[in-house]
Parts: C-alpha cells; structure tokens; sequence
C-alpha cells in the first residue's frame, strides 16, 4: 500500500538524513521504526507526508505518486495519511472538540471551518470517537487543561477522524510516563486492528515496540540496517542500529534463555 | 450541552458549537450590545468634511510623489541645523536620564531599598509617566524660554520615568541566590550591588538604554513643534509652506536615522547578552 | 585570563593592558562627546532666562492654581472626541496591522525577498514618525479636525502593532502548524486553526496596550489641530489662560490614568 523507492533528503546543511531507503508496508500491518537519535526516523515519516520535502526518490500510497503532487493533490493525499505527535501537537488554545474536528479540515471548505459549522456526520464521528478514546465527558476543555496521556488521546482521536489508510506516528510515547506509554501503544495498535489500518510508529522504546508491532525497522544514518519480525531483535543487530551497550535488560524478559546462549557466544 | 450528557447515545446527532468566550449569556450580550452601540455614536460624532478630503486628495498624492523626488538641498542649511541640534539632545539627554534613573531605579526596587526611598523613587517615575513629552515641554518652555534646553530637559524627565521604572522591575524579578551568595561573603551594601546586582541587570540596563536613545530622538523631532528646539520646527515651517519635498526630505532622514539607530542597538544588544 | 607578572609576582586582572587601553579610550569619547553636546545647548540658551526660572515657575503655579472647575463644561465634547480619536484609530490600525504583521512575519511570509521587506519598511516608516507629525502632514492635506487624528494615531500604530504581533507570531509553536498541514488543510485554514489561536492572546494584549499608549497621544493631537482636548490646551496656553490649562493637565492625567488603569485590568483578565 505505501512503497518508497529510493528515498534520499539531503538537508540544505549538507547532512544526508536519508539515504535511498526503500520500504514497502502493506495494508494493515503496523511496524515499529527504531534507531538513534539523528538516524533520520523522524525525517522519513515527514518525507512521507511532505512536512519535509525528500530531496529524491519517491513515494507511492497505493498508485499515487506523493513527491510530485501540487498543492491541492497533496492536501487530498494527505487526508489519507493521519499524523501522531511526541509532543502531542495540539491546538492548545482550541477545545478538544475543536482540535478532533480539524482532523476533517481536509474535507470541509475554508467558511464553513471558520465558521466551525462542520456537516453533522463530522461531528457525530468526533463523539464517537472521544468516546472510544475515553474522552467524551473533555469535549469542551481547552486542550492545554488536559494531562499527556489525555492530550495524546486526542491527537489520536484527530488523526483517527481523517479516515486515513496509514498512521505516521512521531514517538508518541517519548513525553509520558511508562504506564501510560503502555496504555497509549495499546489504543493505537487496537484502532489500527479494528480500522484496517497500517502505521509507521517511530519509537524509542524498543521493549515496548516488541510488545505491540508485527514488524521492526532498524535505521541507521538514514539507512535501514534491519528488517524483521520483533522476535528476531537480538543483541547484536541492536549493536549494529545502537552501537555497542548491554542490551540484555533492554530485551523482552520471555526471551531470557536465548538471550543468556547469545550472551555466551559473545563472551 | 449539559455537564451530565456524558453518554455517547444523547451526543450523537446533536448540534455542537464552540463554548463561546464569556459564558455568562447576559454579559455577553451587554458587551457586544454596548461595543456596537459605542461604535455608532463614536462615527456618527466624527464630522468628516469629504469634499475637503476629496480636494486634500491632490495635495496627499503630490506629498507622496515627493518622497520619490525629496528635495535636501534648498533648505539644507535648516534641515543640518535642526538635525544636529536633535542629535544633540538625544545624546545629552540619553547620558543624563540613564545616569539619573540608575539611582531612582535601584530607590524603586522594593526588594533592594528602604520602605520611604521606595515610595519616593516611585512617586517620581509615576509623575514622569503619567505627563506626556510634549506637555512638559510645554511648561518647560514657558519657564525656561525657547530652545533646546527645554528640549533636553524634557527627554532627560522622561527618560528617567521609563528606564526607572524598567530598571527596578527587571531587579525586582532578578535571581535572589546570586545576591544572597555575593551578601554571604561578608559584603558591604555598595558591593553587594556591585556583585550580587549588575551583573544580573547590567545586560537589559544596556539593551533598553539603547531603545530609550531610539525613543529620545524620535521625540526630539516633535519637541520644535513647542519650542523646544530640534528638526520639529523646521518640519513644521515645511509643512506651514506646503514644501512638500522639504518635508518629505526631513522624514526621510528621520526614519533613516531611527534605522539606523535601530541597527546599532540590536548589534549592540546581540554583543552584551 | 589576563594574568600578569609583576616583579615576579602573578597578579590577576580582570582584562589585559590593551583591554583596558581601549575601554578607557572609549568612555574618554563618550564623555567628549557629552561635553560638546552640552556645551552647544549651553551655546543655544539665554542663561538669564534660566536663572530667572525659579520666579517664573512659581509665578505660573500662583496663576494657574485654583484650577478654574467651572470650564470643565466645555471639556466634555473634546474628552469624548478624544476617546473617539484614540479608540477608532487603534481600530483601524488593527485591520491593517494583521496582514501587514502576517507578511512580515519570516515563517508566513509568501516571500521572504521582495513582500518581508516591503512590510518591513512599512511598520519602519510608521513606527519612526510620531504621531504628531503624521497629524501635522494629514492636516495639511485634508484639513484639520478629528478625522485628520483619527488617521494620524492609525498610521502611527499599524507600525508599531505589527511589530510586535509580527514578533509573536514568530514565535509560535510550529508542531502545532505541522499537525494542522499535515490533515491535509489549505494555506488558510492553517491560518484559522493552527496560528490565530495562538497569537490570540498577544493580539489581545498589543490592542490594549496600544490603545492605552493612543489615550495619551490623542490629548496633545489639537496641539496641532487634530482634533481633542489639545484643541482648548493650545487655545488656553495662546491666551495664557493658565487656570484653564490646569484644569485641562488633570483632566489628561486623569484621562492617563484611567487608560492604564482599563488597559490592565483587561490584560490581567486575557492573561
């Protein structure tokens, strides 16, 4: 469903985030992006939506080829695409009913934004979601009253209400606390399940990627050094992403016994 | 929507709206209700003379034809006169004013000086705030005759009104530690000031005694306009005489200066930070 | 570190000889030039006046107190021009000053190159002028009166508002922009949902402070014939009515008062 073929950015500063990775996901499947800080995993989930331009290569959602679409193009292409934020990225300012419904802005004309008079299915679709994420009762907070977990809930709530094919998901744990990393993971791979959905969660936390996804990508320098099943991340493909550590606390604690084999060898 | 409607069924279909910005319907409605009705009576007291516009028209478009052909030269000889007098003041008045309201300003800070210091201190920038440049240079002409005195004195008050009150509230909100470290050594006031204080306030005392130059001079070209010397007066004699280029000319060299002026205090401000 | 051996001792100074040559050079100029300054104001005034001030200013203050309380009758149709002056004027600044702050703003702007300098020389020219002058130039123009001062406050604080909204909305967050583009809105919409909401509450702030700053300026405006309560300060000033123009200085500090009284009380409420 989303393919990248040779994808390169080159910043203007001369750093090549990106080196032609290619990438296929199909529908439906959720894969986890891991790597170093500066390994370019925040830059491919914006080439992909165009918030950074790539500076090469291309990116075709289902047949549409994303790089080379006008402005209007890229706004319906983008209605497809829901994005989840580190830092939550809501409107502060505006209510969470506002921020959930400008999850449609793609759909509706400037007046009736503007306005705030979105079409009645919009507005039933927002409930509906609020409820699903828990939120109903916070519909007319302002979004800077709400706790991290609830303000991710939101912004997933707002990617959600596109009707998007592809989450990109931006860390979306890194600001909140381990049980709510937890809780916030689950919510976005249920949706994901229950929607038909395939996503892109870029994750530090590499324990808690192998708890949730079917698929690991390892990038390295802006290139991909490992693709597989979660059950295949051992010390040393982690060595190669990470550099050198001790990853046996960072690994799943089921794997324990293969772990301490590995462990020998390197010893 | 009602705080209990929490369930999803009695949401669904419903109407929604943005939770308007005063929540109580009856001041809402005062307030927009006295806002339009302010605004019709402030109009409809405005009498605007339109064919005296319409006629202003030619002249507005010549005035603004000048400014692509200023004229520097016939009166250059009052134009450098009255610009260097400007000068002349801002920069004596600057170096007065900032040296006066150090003192005042340390007098204002309630957390560094003595209950009466404080009230004195304050009652002073209160004084110089509230009275407008032009009205002390007013009074300062009528006593002290024409000419830039008056001028100068006139930005030195004023000066001190608003680089006081800054001053003090910038020491006011300054860390407490760093003077409290300075004070543990065994300092005397005057070091304490010196240690504990400018340090941590030399930097914006720096910035906004720049910034208070700028306003300095920009003031000073309305300061003629009362007698209190400048490029005011003969701005204003080019204005009497419609010599519109001659006008166009002095504002030019204005708004070049205050760039500039601009400029320096910015480069100024990026160096001491 | 400028650490220097005298006679074999290290001894520590806070900056090296040339440092310190320098530094003592520049202050030598900088009081240069405030000698020369003042030597030519000094040049420029009739010294016998000034010694001769004390007498004249107890002179006024004996002439100008009582204020004359019954003139207060014919203040009250200039107090309210002069609100009118200050309040339409911050209004019509306002309208301008948006879209003159959204195009000079460097992460609105549709083109940094040739619009960005162009807004900036606007709010430039219009910051540098005071408003006296911008009343004295309508005035020639299109005749004297409260419309002439109306515009004149409006031309004087597009510059100045803009500047500062220009400032803000420069400072916004720009993953909140982000999250809206990226839900596929338009240019403007961006506009409504991402950035106004965040510059709201400095857009609030300017208007207010502006309009405070406005209250003061407009009292002085008839000194030039603008319109307001300068009108009769200047009249009673030609014919040295000074218990009139006492009346009329508290009238304007009360005046000043008020509007920064109203100013923060408003902040304080947005805030």
């Amino acid at each position: 469903m989303l393919r990248l073929k040779k994808l390169v950015k080159t910043y203007k500063t001369g750093d090549q985030a990106l080196k032609a990775v290619d990438l296929e996901v199909p529908k439906g499947q959720v894969l986890a992006l891991i790597g170093p800080s500066g390994a370019g995993k925040s830059t491919l989930i914006r080439c992909i939506n165009r918030l950074v331009e790539p500076t090469s290569g291309e990116v075709w959602l289902d047949d549409i080829e994303l790089t080379h679409l006008g402005a209007g193009a890229l706004r319906r292409a983008r209605r497809k695409m829901g994005m989840i934020f580190q830092e939550y990225a809501l409107v502060e300012r505006l209510t969470v009913m506002e921020n959930v419904l400008s999850g449609r802005l793609g759909y509706v004309g400037f007046w009736r934004s503007l306005t705030r008079r979105f079409p009645q299915s919009d507005v039933d679709e927002a409930f509906r979601l609020l409820d699903r994420v828990g939120l109903l009762a916070m519909a007319d907070k302002r979004a800077d009253e709400l706790s991290g977990g609830q303000r991710q809930r939101v912004g997933i709530a707002r990617a959600l209400i596109q009707n998007p094919a592809l989450l990109l998901v931006d860390e979306p744990t890194a600001s909140l606390d381990p049980k709510t990393s937890r809780q916030i993971m689950r919510l976005i791979c249920e949706l994901c399940a229950e929607r038909g959905l395939a996503a892109i969660i870029n994750i530090h936390d590499v324990a808690l990627a192998q708890l949730f996804v079917q698929r690991v990508i390892g990038l390295r320098f802006g290139a991909i050094e490992f693709d597989g099943p979660p059950d295949a991340l051992s010390p040393e493909v982690l060595t190669t992403i990470y550099g050198e550590e001790d990853w046996q606390a960072t690994i799943k604690k089921d794997e324990d016994a293969e772990d301490d084999s590995v462990e020998e060898e390197l010893a | 929507m009602s705080a209990a409607a929490t369930d999803l069924d009695s949401m669904l279909g419903r109407r929604w709206k943005r939770p308007p910005l005063i929540r109580r319907a009856w001041l809402r409605w005062t307030l927009t209700l006295g806002g339009l009705v302010y605004l019709v009576l402030a109009i409809a007291s405005v009498e605007v003379n339109w064919s005296r516009v319409y006629e202003g028209l030619d002249r507005g478009a010549a005035f603004i034809m000048s400014f692509a052909r200023p004229d520097f030269v016939s009166r250059a000889g009052d134009i450098w006169e009255g610009l260097l007098e400007s000068l002349v003041m801002t920069v004596a008045a600057s170096v007065v004013g900032i040296l006066i309201s150090i003192p005042i300003g340390l007098g204002a800070a309630r957390n560094i000086a003595p209950l009466p210091v404080y009230l004195i201190c304050r009652s002073i920038v209160a004084l110089s705030r509230a009275l407008q440049e032009i009205i002390v240079a007013i009074l300062l002409v009528a006593i002290f005759g024409f000419g830039p005195l008056a001028g100068f004195l006139t930005l030195s008050f004023a000066t001190i009104g608003f680089l006081s009150k800054l001053l003090a509230e910038d020491i006011e909100a300054m860390d407490k530690t760093q003077g409290e470290a300075i004070r543990a050594t065994g300092a005397r006031w005057t070091q304490w000031i010196n240690y504990g204080v400018q340090p941590q306030v030399m930097p914006r005392l720096i910035g906004l005694s720049m910034y208070r130059l700028d306003i300095n001079f920009r003031e000073s070209a309305i300061l003629g306009l009362v007698g209190a010397g400048g490029i005011g007066a003969t701005l204003n004699t080019a204005f009497d005489r419609y010599e519109f280029d001659t006008a166009a000319a002095i504002l030019l060299v204005i708004i070049g200066i205050v760039m500039l002026l601009e400029y320096l205090s910015g480069l100024i401000r990026a160096r001491v930070r | 570190m400028p650490v220097r051996e005298i006679s074999g001792a290290k001894v520590w100074r806070r900056r090296s000889t040339g440092e310190a040559l320098l530094r003592w050079f520049g202050w030598l100029v900088g009081v240069a030039v405030f000698l020369w300054c003042w030597q030519r104001i000094s040049a420029a005034t009739t010294w016998f006046f000034v010694w001769d001030a004390p007498r004249i200013a107890g002179d006024i203050l004996d002439r100008a107190t009582p204020p004359r309380w019954s003139y207060i009758d014919a203040l009250w149709w200039p107090i309210w021009d002069t609100l009118n002056i200050a309040t339409l004027g911050t209004m019509i600044a306002l309208v301008f000053a948006v879209p003159v702050a959204f195009l000079a703003a460097r992460n609105t702007s549709p083109s940094v190159w040739i619009i960005r300098p162009v807004a900036l020389l606007i709010i430039v020219a219009s910051r540098s002028i005071n408003s006296l002058i911008w009343a004295l130039l309508l005035i020639a123009i299109i005749g004297p009166g409260v419309f002439a001062g109306i515009i004149a406050i409006a031309i004087r604080s597009i510059g100045f508002c803009a500047k500062l909204l220009y400032e803000a909305i420069e400072e916004i967050d720009e993953t909140q922009v982000e999250a809206i583009s990226a839900t596929g809105a338009s240019r403007w919409q961006v506009m409504v949902y991402a950035i106004a909401p965040q510059i709201m509450p400095a857009f609030a702030g300017i208007s207010v402070f502006r309009w405070d700053i406005n209250i003061r300026e407009s009292t002085v405006l008839g000194l030039v014939g603008a319109g307001g309560i300068g009108l009769q300060l200047s009249s009673s000033l030609n014919t040295l009515a000074w218990p009139q123009v006492s009346l009329i200085l508290l009238v304007i500090l009360a005046a000043v008062v008020l509007g920064e009284w109203v100013s923060a009380k408003v902040r304080g409420a947005i805030i």
